[in-house]
């Protein structure tokens, strides 16, 4: 387990991965893999989940699994996929270029490390995850399943049926997390779609279900914790991550604007002088 | 011509009903996926014998395919099953991503498939399904013709490991392929050799066929009939083969003529044999409301069309 300061400096390095691979792209999704950054950053180095990139495979055996079901959020993932070590950090140049292995998203027949499904579509993860979960029930493998959805993605109606199946069928061994930054690429959330409170929709659904500041790494560690401490117990488990859009960049922060563009080689300037390099630019 | 008999008529569900018994008497890794059709697709005893292996996923079709994908992501074989419409249609892009593109280990074992679903009408009779499910990369595209086919190519579909799109049907048909039979994925079965035409059939039309056969041959017509089992990928050296010999062909399916058996087979010969092509299908028409032999004649899907079908294709030579 590394200290709180630590991955402050872990998240620093992946924000400017982030920032670094879209510029270089010249496309690619920044708002939403800054606002995820903190709280994913303690789901791979934090301690939380387990994993280890030297006996991974795809079927997560023996492991717990993490399912990406806003699948746009590649930069923040491949960034903290290379950063724990199960592709070299090199790689992340070849970010959505042609022949790589870091496709725009998620895919498995490119046969990246560390990705167990291919998502962008959206909505789709949770199902997804859900059978993961009823496998290692099957299996009696006690490990846990993660999975990350998007705010504005729970607007897909398959969210819901897998919300009501899993509650239904008592899979205690998935943790959701819902990315709640506000944002969606038309506007806030509430005036596009009409999210509501999804507090109360996920407790309606069945589901125990926690809130946490999103950038505070000390409340992101402490809700990991009493997530964990729910599992086992016949619910399902949402953790709902508070963030801000493109937080850490102050021009990005806050706003729909950054949710799919990409910055040009000045703004990207701009935005790499308020994030520290921590552990080496790849 | 080689004689085939109607042991009694079964419906096809039934066959797969009994084919995932066996598959997951042999093996512990086969689960099982249905909407609220547990009777519908012949789910029953699977989820009495098998219940902790069984998910009952409510009218959620799109979380079924997710849930099947994810369970096959931990080293099970996922049959998730509903009618055809909903299990292809109604969840397109979710097959795409989960189990066509991410290469998962999913069965879509589509039952009352095509238009002899009968008195339901339109909404539910899929005549596209085909289509869509060809048209993915990597998808396997079996239909069998009667129960012990269908038994067979679920046992078969167990046994591959990738994704399986196997469509079956609602209605009592004639049960005439062998009991003991091994099906193979990807070849087409001569059901019975001719010189002058092929009739190259799939699904229930393949006993439509085998009558259009025995009529012609009282004319002094040699047809040859071919079961196409499998759709994709198409046993492509025995339809090139058969169809040099007699020149002339008819292709019928339960199904639209847009990207069914009929295009594939026309798009298979244009490269290698052209031929005189005759097509029986649904056209290019919803279904309605009437009993299985019914909508069949209505839609000229039976053994009659096929002739005439045979005849105009061998007048063209």
């Amino acid at each position: 387990m590394v200290s709180i300061e630590e991955l402050k400096k872990i998240s620093s390095q992946v924000r400017r991965d982030i920032i670094r691979m879209v510029c270089s792209a010249k496309s690619g999704h920044p708002g939403g893999s800054l606002s995820s950054a903190d709280f994913l950053t303690a789901l791979y180095f934090g301690g939380v989940m387990k994993h280890d990139p030297a006996t991974w495979t795809r079927s997560g055996k023996g492991q717990d699994v993490f399912i990406l079901s806003a699948g746009h959020l590649t930069p923040v993932y491949y960034s903290l996929l290379a950063r724990a070590g199960y592709f070299p950090v090199e790689e992340l140049s070849t970010f959505r270029k042609f022949g790589s292995r870091l496709q725009g998203h998620p895919s498995i027949e490119a046969g990246l490390p560390g990705v167990f499904q291919p998502s962008g579509s959206l909505g789709q993860g949770l199902s997804l995850a859900a059978g993961v979960a009823l496998g290692k029930r099957i299996d009696n493998d006690g490990n846990l399943t993660y999975v990350l959805l998007g705010d504005g993605e729970s607007e897909e109606g398959q969210i819901w049926e897998a919300a009501m199946f899993c509650a239904h069928h008592k899979i205690d061994n998935l943790i959701a997390i819902t990315d709640w930054n506000r944002q969606q690429i038309d506007g806030n959330v509430d005036s596009v779609g009409g999210l509501g409170d999804l507090e109360s929709k996920w407790k309606s659904f069945g589901w125990e279900v926690i809130s946490c500041d999103g950038h505070d790494f000390g409340a992101i560690l402490s809700a990991f914790g009493k997530a964990k401490g729910f599992t086992g117990k016949g619910k399902p488990v949402m953790l709902l991550m508070n963030t801000e859009m493109g937080h850490g960049v102050d021009f990005m922060a806050g706003t729909c604007e950054w949710h799919g563009k990409a910055p040009s080689a000045e703004l990207a300037d701009k935005a790499l002088a308020q994030i520290e390099e921590t552990l080496g630019d790849y | 011509m080689k004689k085939y008999t109607d042991t009694g008529k079964k419906d096809t569900r039934s066959g797969f009903g009994e084919g995932l018994y066996e598959a997951a008497a042999k093996n512990p890794d086969v689960v099982a996926l249905t909407a609220d059709l547990i009777g519908s697709v012949k789910m029953g005893k699977f989820a009495k014998d098998f219940p902790e292996r069984f998910f009952q996923c409510g009218i959620a079709e799109a979380n079924m395919i997710g849930t099947a994908a994810g369970l096959a992501l931990t080293g099970k074989t996922a049959f998730a099953s509903s009618f055809a419409e909903f299990v292809t249609g109604r969840v397109y892009d979710q097959i795409r991503q989960e189990v066509a593109y991410g290469h998962t280990n999913v069965k879509i074992a589509a039952s009352h498939a095509g238009i002899t679903l009968g008195e339901d009408g339109a909404t539910h009779q899929t005549m596209e399904d085909i289509a869509l499910m060809r048209a993915l990369p990597g998808m396997v595209v079996i239909n069998p013709c009667d129960f012990n086919q269908t038994k067979a190519a679920t046992i078969a579909a167990a046994e591959y490991y990738g994704p399986v799109y196997l469509r079956f049907g609602r209605p009592s048909v004639p049960n005439f392929t062998p009991e003991d039979q091994k099906f193979e994925i990807g070849k087409a079965i001569i059901m019975n050799e001719g010189t002058d035409v092929t009739i190259i059939a799939t699904g229930h039309l393949v006993w439509e066929a085998l009558k259009a056969a025995e009529s012609l041959e009282a004319e002094g017509v040699s047809a040859e009939v071919i079961d196409i089992a499998t759709i994709k990928p198409l046993d492509r050296e025995a339809v090139i083969a058969s169809v040099s010999k007699t020149g002339a062909v008819v292709c019928a399916e339960e199904h639209n003529m847009a990207g069914g058996l009929g295009e594939l087979i026309a798009g298979t010969l244009a490269g290698s044999c052209p031929a005189h092509m005759e097509f029986v299908n649904g056209q290019d028409r919803f279904g309605q409301s009437g009993t299985p032999s019914e909508l069949m004649t209505a839609y000229g899907l039976d053994a009659e069309h096929i002739a005439i079908a045979a005849r105009q294709a061998i007048s063209k030579k």
